[in-house]
């Protein structure tokens, strides 16, 4: 029956050559702008850790002192913490990891004879990276939390670093030099690159793209003059090189808490630090925060307005294509009330007619999906033109694939809807007559 | 023009066209706002710098040397800079207008401010105070970004200093304006960033910040004689517009000659136009996605409408027939299908436009989108009128081409 529904339909679809074609470039329209921002909107409002996410926290504190004419605590609270806060925190060790972190640009030299030195992205954090955020290592591992405090000059590498610097060689031991001094290379990872970059937020303008290449202990990576990218600082007296006992903040702080007990026990513990604080002097309020990792990255709106934008004026597009659509296919059915008649008087049911008529539907639908897949991949190969940090990202996989055709079917099946519950409940007999 | 037999020719198909309606609607609503937000963009990117844009181009230098004395190393490059032929000015600054890069001080008007200020523990609250961008640079920054003076004077060579502590500084006039309403700024102190006056010696007209926010106060900038001491330095070098390829490929030379203790990135060297298309790269984007899909939107609506006619039109082409066999001119059919169109494509315009107030709220609550200026209404409805009426001219001509003979033919 199926098969002969498809027959009736490709037919009454060639009758009018122009207007299907027409119809089903509306909907490849709609559903190639659809599945384009989707895609992308995806991708930057995606997980970047799913195994662990549930598990990261990050906290936050009001560092404005008392008697600094220049706080300006709005009501959110401060995004960094200053180094004073994030060490007390940090050595307080009371949650299972924990890791403060800045990012750096810094300036690499390869060893090689006519190396141009070169900058790249770094981060300056403990021991509890890699650990906590599961960072992959292709070799060697990370540092012990007492290279931090002994300021040991080590780093780990990133994989694409290792392979430009020693063509993906085993460099364990090796020595690269970063800004004035020789570092020892003491790990490598392999490709790592959480979209978004949630641990670098406020850190550094990038919240997404290629990984960092050069992760460094942060004690030595000061005693090397790295300043951090970010720095905010509510009082005077700040200055790059003093940043440790500055009125700055500069330093994000996360902890790795595997339950929601433990979670209000370090909130508690948070509150109880920031009361501390208020009753030495340092602090003018005790607020803090404690958020988990998708919830941060929610309420610091890590995707770009642009993006979430561009969706909803594609779906506004696909809507009134689907608009269009209907309208389009009644009045073809309503023209075809002599036809149906017929079928009808010759023994025809309502269904079989309502089938008919969906089925020729779902046709344009699954052909309005496969050129709209076209538009999309179109789409997708202008973004990756753009110079926008997660251009390189913009791919279709296997399930926004298939959404395509979910798309598709289900907008052509609910534009078809009306013209074939109108197509069946045509009454034969007057048609008959009319003839 | 009888609208009864239209309005009772429509009761018949109420479906599609309500259908018909709903899609000018939407089309209407969306067109709109999304208009508003071209404009809007439009506005942003061609927002003036006050810099004298057309010969201006730049490029950064970061030293590798930590030890060297800086000032004296800008200093050389400079007077090489200033050596090459078709240069007329070289600056080395720390930031740009639209350079993103920005430092900002938290700046009082008086010490009577300042002090209520602290007393407030907020800069911000009850606007005593604002947080202006500050631009450094070598002497000649005023002239090289070809700044317009409006009062006072430029700064004094023994006035520069390396590092923090001005005494004296350059207001734009929308922050003069700001911090000494109805008042001369000129000769008054400010106090930014700490408790030292800073006195007003002159004021420049028009000044964006390097990094733009909303819209009062993208022009609270000032300039503070201040030399670029940091390991990274910005030369601005002016020139004839059609020099400014040349000039930048020589001063990146010459740069290196002078001292190969540096690195300059490539994606540095640039005019000041193609920072600031860079700057506005996303706002690019973002206009030409909304004009395409605001084309897209009128165009299947239109071709929603155009199809839908021509249905009608083969529908009725006995009844057309018929009205042509008793005595109506080929104008008059041509208007029946002109007028039903109107009144469909009017009753969808009225929603439309309430739609497009709603939606226009939506994206005000979630998306910091202004308010649609009620003018916006009349000239979408006025659009999307002329279009949907040139949509049914193709049909409604054919309908009026059926000859009456066809009432008297049994089809």
């Amino acid at each position: 029956m199926f098969a002969y529904y498809l027959d009736l339909a490709l037919h009454s679809l060639r009758r009018n050559k122009v207007l299907t074609t027409l119809m089903v470039l509306a909907l490849a329209l709609g559903i190639g702008a659809t599945i384009t921002t989707l895609t992308v909107l995806k991708l930057l409002s995606g997980d970047p850790l799913p195994q662990k996410s549930t598990q990261l926290f990050y906290p936050q504190l009001d560092p404005y002192p008392k008697d600094q004419p220049f706080s300006r605590s709005g009501k959110k609270l401060p995004w960094l913490m200053s180094y004073v806060d994030a060490m007390n925190l940090l050595h307080a060790r009371k949650a299972e990891r924990q890791a403060v972190m800045a990012m750096s640009e810094v300036k690499v030299t390869p060893q090689a004879q006519d190396g141009k030195p070169f900058y790249a992205h770094g981060v300056m954090t403990t021991a509890d990276f890699f650990p906590m955020f599961d960072a992959p290592f292709q070799y060697g591992a990370g540092w012990a939390s007492a290279d931090d405090e002994s300021r040991e000059q080590v780093v780990v590498i990133a994989g694409f670093l290792n392979d430009k610097l020693f063509g993906g060689a085993n460099s364990v031991g090796r020595t690269i030099h970063i800004d004035d001094r020789d570092f020892r290379i003491i790990g490598v990872l392999r490709p790592w690159a959480p979209q978004p970059r949630f641990y670098a937020l406020h850190l550094s303008g990038r919240n997404y793209g290629m990984g960092d290449a050069v992760f460094m202990p942060l004690l030595s990576a000061r005693a090397d003059g790295m300043t951090p990218s970010t720095v905010m600082s509510y009082g005077p007296g700040s200055d790059m090189q003093h940043l440790e006992t500055a009125p700055s903040i500069w330093l994000g702080l996360w902890v790795q808490l595997s339950s929601t007990d433990e979670a209000s026990a370090y909130k508690l513990f948070l509150g109880n630090y920031a009361q501390q604080q208020v009753a030495l002097g340092r602090f003018q309020l005790s607020r803090v925060a404690l958020s988990d990792l998708m919830s941060w990255l929610h309420n610091e709106q890590v995707v770009p307005d642009d993006v979430r934008l561009q969706a909803g004026l594609a779906f506004g597009f696909l809507l009134i294509c689907v608009v269009n659509t209907v309208g389009l296919l009644l009045a073809k059915c309503l023209r075809r009330s002599r036809e149906i008649g017929v079928r009808r008087a010759l023994g025809a049911s309502r269904g079989a007619i309502f089938a008919q008529f969906m089925v020729e539907a779902g046709i344009v639908g699954v052909a309005g999906g496969v050129l709209g897949l076209g538009f999309a991949e179109l789409g997708l190969w202008g973004i990756r033109h753009q110079p926008a940090q997660y251009a390189s990202l913009a791919h279709l996989d296997l399930s926004m694939f298939l959404f395509t055709f979910v798309v598709a079917l289900v907008s052509s099946l609910i534009a078809g809807l009306l013209p074939a519950w109108r197509a069946c409940v045509v009454a034969p007999a007057p048609q008959l007559k009319a003839a | 023009m009888q609208l009864r037999p239209i309005l009772s020719s429509l009761s018949h198909h109420k479906l599609t066209a309500s259908l018909l309606m709903l899609q000018v609607a939407l089309t209407c609503a969306i067109v709109c706002n999304v208009v508003f937000m071209i404009t809007n963009r439009l506005e942003q990117v061609t927002l003036p710098s006050g810099v004298d844009e057309a010969g201006l181009s730049m490029l950064n230098s970061e030293s590798i040397d930590k030890n060297e004395n800086r000032l004296a190393r800008h200093a050389a490059d400079l007077a090489g800079l200033r050596a090459i032929p078709g240069v007329t000015a070289a600056v080395a600054v720390d930031t740009l207008p639209l350079g993103r890069d920005e430092s900002s001080y938290g700046t009082c008007a008086s010490a009577e401010d300042l002090a209520k200020a602290i007393a407030a523990r907020s800069m911000m609250r009850e606007g005593l105070c604002v947080q202006p961008a500050v631009y450094g640079g070598t002497q000649g920054e005023v002239g090289a970004l070809g700044l317009h003076l409006i009062a006072g004077r430029d700064f004094r060579a023994d006035e520069y200093v390396a590092g923090s502590g001005v005494s004296v500084v350059i207001l734009s006039r929308a922050l003069a304006e700001k911090l000494y309403p109805g008042k001369a700024a000129l000769g008054q102190s400010i106090y930014a960033g700490g408790d030292k006056p800073i006195r007003v010696i002159g004021i420049v007209d028009t000044l964006l910040r390097p990094h733009l926010r909303a819209s009062e106060v993208n022009q609270y900038a000032m300039l503070f004689p201040m030399l670029p001491n940091d390991g990274e330095v910005t030369y601005l070098l002016r020139s004839a517009p059609q020099d400014r390829e040349r000039v930048l490929r020589i001063a990146a030379e010459k740069l290196e000659q002078l001292s190969p203790e540096r690195i300059i990135p490539a994606s540095s060297i640039r005019t000041y136009t193609q920072m600031r298309d860079a700057y506005f790269q996303r706002d690019t984007t973002m206009i030409g996605l909304l004009l395409a899909s605001g084309l897209g939107l009128l165009f299947v609506t239109a071709l929603g409408i155009t199809g839908l006619a021509n249905f009608w039109v083969q529908q009725r082409r006995r009844s057309i027939g018929i009205r042509r066999a008793i005595g109506a001119t080929r104008g008059d059919i041509l208007r029946y299908f002109q007028a039903e169109n109107f009144l469909i494509v009017t009753a969808g315009i009225v929603l439309g436009l309430l739609l497009a107030v709603m939606l226009n709220l939506v994206l005000m609550k979630h998306y910091e989108l202004p308010r649609l200026p009620l003018y916006y209404l009349p000239i979408g409805a006025l659009v999307l009128w002329l279009l949907c009426q040139l949509a049914v001219l193709g049909p409604a001509l054919r309908a009026a081409a059926v000859p009456p003979v066809v009432a008297t033919r049994s089809v």
